[in-house]
């Protein structure tokens, strides 16, 4: 599969969640996201450790070229589940003291 | 068409269709339902690229821990479509006109790269992606990053408590 199919697909997702971002005020819509983008992020690392390998392997049967890529797919997921818990106490703080979730009403930070 | 094709281009368009339906319904709940539909998708397509332990995990963590403390904090704060809060046209309008841009900018960079031209991501093939050596590449380069990330865990844990406790 060529790997611009790839880029392509991991930039639409990755723009739909800005736009995401832009256009919504619930802060929860928004922390999802974000956590869309982190995806496709995630996705196109592994299509391009998937490419770096098979470049590898026309020289090497052996080689574990590309392998680093799915390792930080994987340190970016445990990084997301504790970004994710912390984001959320703090939404749901936020909620119990303005009762709203509209990020509009943090555009200030005085009161 | 081959079959990976085939599947390649339903799961991508699958993708991007649940990710447009995220951003345009009102429920907060249908927008964690089509997220997970999502990365239903994006798992589908680690399976493609042989990559089995990223789109196990990718199910586990985002699919079923993540997107289920999503829905807890929504019903939680019995957030509906009522209360949903609703941005002026004109926001809206400029935040889907400099995505499109970002879009734009970044497709036609895409286009005349000539570091892609003619570059393949290996499909189907390639045993990189299994657990055996995800695992013996996690356990001897990588150790300490994996022992310093449960140390984030353990904080992360600690700060999400100390937040949430009430006075």
């Amino acid at each position: 599969m060529p790997i611009q199919y790839y880029i392509y697909l991991s930039l639409a997702l990755f723009s739909i969640g800005i736009i995401g971002v832009l256009t919504r005020r619930n802060a929860i819509i928004v922390f999802m996201c974000i956590e869309l983008m982190l995806n496709a992020v995630n996705l196109l690392l592994v299509a391009f450790s998937k490419m770096h390998h098979g470049t590898a392997l026309a020289t090497d049967a052996a080689t574990t070229a590309g392998i680093d890529g799915q390792l930080f797919v994987f340190f970016i997921m445990v990084v997301a589940a504790a970004e994710v818990s912390v984001g959320l106490a703090i939404i749901v703080m936020m909620y119990r003291n303005i009762h709203s979730v509209d990020i509009n009403f943090l555009n200030r930070l005085k009161n | 068409m081959s079959i990976t094709q085939i599947m390649f281009f339903f799961l991508s368009a699958l993708a991007v269709f649940s990710a447009i339906m995220v951003l345009v319904s009102r429920n907060p709940v249908h927008s964690v339902l089509w997220l997970i539909a999502v990365f239903f998708a994006i798992s589908g397509h680690y399976i493609l690229l042989n990559a089995q332990f990223l789109a196990i995990v990718n199910l586990i963590v985002y699919a079923g821990a993540i997107m289920v403390l999503f829905l807890f904090v929504i019903m939680l704060m019995n957030l509906n479509k009522e209360s949903e809060p609703n941005k002026h046209i004109w926001m809206k309008l400029a935040g889907a006109i400099s995505g499109g841009c970002f879009l734009m900018v970044m497709v036609s960079l895409v286009r005349q790269a000539a570091d892609f031209q003619g570059k393949e991501a290996l499909v189907g093939t390639g045993d990189i992606g299994l657990i055996k050596n995800l695992g013996k590449a996690l356990f001897s380069n990588y150790v300490v990053p994996f022992e310093i990330s449960s140390v984030l865990f353990l904080s992360a844990m600690v700060g999400a408590v100390v937040i949430g406790k009430k006075e």
